[in-house]
């Protein structure tokens, strides 16, 4: 079956759906795919926290400050053009979906704005209660779902970009439930896939971020950049078991109570003293090395306190919030709960210039799948605001580039072979992620990540093609196509990382603790 | 502990026991069951466990419930596809609204 676009855009998060409005309203017919479904997978459905972005409705406030706060967090890092884009575009999109009734909390009749660590001032936006990832997710899809030039079309997994002399000419893809092979023509492709954090054994976002985008990118021939940064978010949520619940819930608690961490003799570790100030490098780093110490918490991390809270001020700071808790057994006024640094978000990805174009003619990417905005340290709250921005300025951009074309059909899928399956996929899965999280954590030296690289390669060679799917559903074919792609990226991740002989925000070398001038240059990879 | 988790796979029912600890869900245990016993198990499910996703619904004993905030029990559960979809296979239905499907 063939399927046909103006524009193609492979993911439908907060930069997805932003890109296919976009598109569609600079004029182009776009074809929106997921391989879940739409609008529900990915990352920013999870986001339960808040965005960042310089609207000045709390205090006073201009984006070139917000820019300021993102280099530094950055660590040295950041692409400033890209950086610049995000901070000076967010306000206009994040008024936008207030437009579009995303419900932004208010207080006083303005948007009410929280100080989250890293800014110098209260700049960030929320949705009550803990909802501001599905209530971005349910307007875009409300609106892209009213937009008739959008077609949507859901679980349909792209494996494969097509390429015809040196450009992207749209993409191979498998549809999910009945195994049939698609091919997709379009003129513009935009990659808004997310990012890796699948690689890892703890981690805080959907199934569907094994990397999928930058494999693509970088099989087809763009290049990656600053891959060896993996953000741990320090404080995700460790026990007891809590079910029903994003695992990063603890960030907007400590936005509103402050609360505080503490080691095993219930002193804080961190220059805290109650307050939600500490960066999320420095945080993550302080909690290891007190694990390392032995004075972590019996699961192996740190504990959580809000017990100078009262059950009034508790309620009425997260309402139906403490329900859900006391449905899992914690009551905050009486215990500490435990926490501990997880995968959360990446800040390398697919290089891009500022109009989101990749090194590959047609080819697009936007949100997380993009790397440089953030550095080497992402500031929290840019996640949303770099997915909506992006996501706006990639959909322009490739509708505009689109006008321009005509339409190429990709040259025929062939299988290398019929499925043999020699494998169990979802085992060598769940391994790769217990090796990444051992030895490419947050917390990294040589001998470890040179354990991991070996374990990696062994995967090489079952790896190489993907065989031919079967008909009907086919859940091992697709956890191999997931295993090829997060091999090949994991190899990206643990190569950067060896090759960085400094530490620098997110990536931290046990070997090489110094920070060095030297340094301040990106590690790019191509195919 | 252990759960026996008897699983609708088209016409029959499968067996498969389950090792947990308490506050394990049954999403746990099918991702377990698929890395340990068997690949083939197809169920669906997107965000694991915030459930944000709302994929993973399906009938535990009985009733339709999302797997990922279902507690594992000892003794016997039995899962089954959702009663008023269409099953695409196993545990999965056809659960996308119909304008978002290939066709």
């Amino acid at each position: 079956m063939r399927l046909q676009a103006d524009v193609l855009v492979v993911g439908s998060g907060a930069a997805g759906m932003y890109a296919a409005i976009a598109a569609a309203r600079a004029g182009a017919e776009v074809l929106l795919v997921d391989r879940s479904l739409i609008g529900r997978g990915g990352a920013t459905v999870m986001a339960q926290m808040t965005v960042a972005v310089a609207v000045g409705e709390e205090e006073p406030d201009h984006w070139e400050h917000h820019l300021a706060d993102t280099l530094k967090a950055g660590r040295g890092l950041c692409d400033p053009a890209l950086s610049q884009l995000l901070c000076e575009e967010g306000p206009a999109c994040i008024r936008e979906m207030d437009a579009w009734g995303v419900g932004w909390a208010r207080r006083d009749g303005h948007l009410a704005q929280v100080h989250a660590p890293g800014h110098d001032r209260k700049r960030c936006v929320y949705v009550d209660f803990l909802n501001t990832g599905p209530a971005v997710s349910k307007t875009l899809r409300a609106r892209v779902q009213r937009i008739g030039e959008i077609r949507r079309v859901g679980e349909l997994l792209v494996h494969e970009l097509a390429v015809r002399d040196g450009g992207c000419v749209g993409a191979h893809a498998m549809h999910v439930s009945s195994g049939e092979s698609i091919s997709i023509a379009a003129k513009a492709t935009i990659l808004a896939t997310g990012g890796l954090t699948r690689l890892y054994a703890r981690n805080s976002a959907s199934v569907n971020m094994g990397g999928d985008g930058y494999a693509l990118a970088l099989r087809a021939g763009a290049e990656l950049v600053d891959m060896e940064f993996v953000q741990f978010f320090p404080i995700g949520h460790l026990a007891p078991r809590l079910v029903g619940m994003d695992p990063i819930m603890w960030d907007p608690f400590r936005y509103k109570l402050g609360g505080r961490l503490l080691n095993s003799e219930m002193k804080e570790f961190l220059p805290e003293a109650g307050r939600y100030v500490s960066a999320r490098d420095v945080a993550t780093s302080g909690i290891l090395k007190e694990v390392a110490a032995s004075r972590g918490s019996p699961h192996g991390g740190v504990w959580l306190s809000f017990q100078h809270c009262s059950e009034a001020v508790l309620r009425e700071a997260f309402g139906p919030v403490i329900e859900r808790l006391a449905a899992n057994g914690i009551d905050l006024t009486r215990q500490p709960v435990e926490v501990a640094p997880i995968a959360h978000y990446h800040m390398g990805g697919v290089r891009v210039d500022r109009d989101m174009q990749t090194g590959l003619p047609q080819l697009f990417a936007a949100g997380e799948a993009v790397g440089g905005a953030n550095g080497a340290n992402r500031l929290s709250g840019n996640a949303i605001t770099e997915a909506v921005a992006f996501g706006r300025r990639a959909g322009e951009r490739a509708a505009a580039l689109a006008a321009r074309m005509s339409l190429v059909s990709p040259k025929p899928h062939s299988w290398a072979r019929p499925w043999e399956g020699k494998i169990n996929p979802a085992a060598e899965i769940v391994r790769l992620q217990a090796v990444m999280n051992e030895h490419v954590g947050p917390l990294r030296a040589r001998n470890g990540l040179e354990r991991a690289l070996s374990s990696i390669t062994d995967l090489a060679p079952v790896c190489a093609e993907l065989e031919a799917p079967r008909a009907g559903l086919d859940p091992e074919w697709v956890d191999m196509q997931d295993l090829r792609n997060m091999r090949l990226v994991a190899e990206c991740v643990i190569r950067a990382a060896l090759e960085r002989t400094e530490s620098r925000g997110a990536h931290q070398r046990e070997d090489f603790p110094e920070t060095s001038e030297a340094w301040q240059r990106h590690l790019t990879h191509r195919a | 502990m252990k759960a026996r988790l008897k699983i609708r796979r088209g016409g029959a029912y499968e067996r498969f026991e389950v090792p947990f600890e308490p506050g394990q869900t049954v999403l746990d245990g099918l991702r377990w069951i698929r890395a340990q016993r068997d690949p083939s198990l197809a169920i669906r499910f997107s965000c694991i466990n915030a459930n944000a996703c709302k994929e993973c619904m399906m009938r535990v004993d009985g009733k339709t419930v999302y797997a990922c905030t279902t507690r594992l029990a000892e003794g016997e559960m039995t899962l089954e596809p959702l009663p008023n979809k269409k099953l695409v296979k196993d545990l999965v239905t056809e659960i996308a609204p119909p304008d978002e499907r290939l066709k």
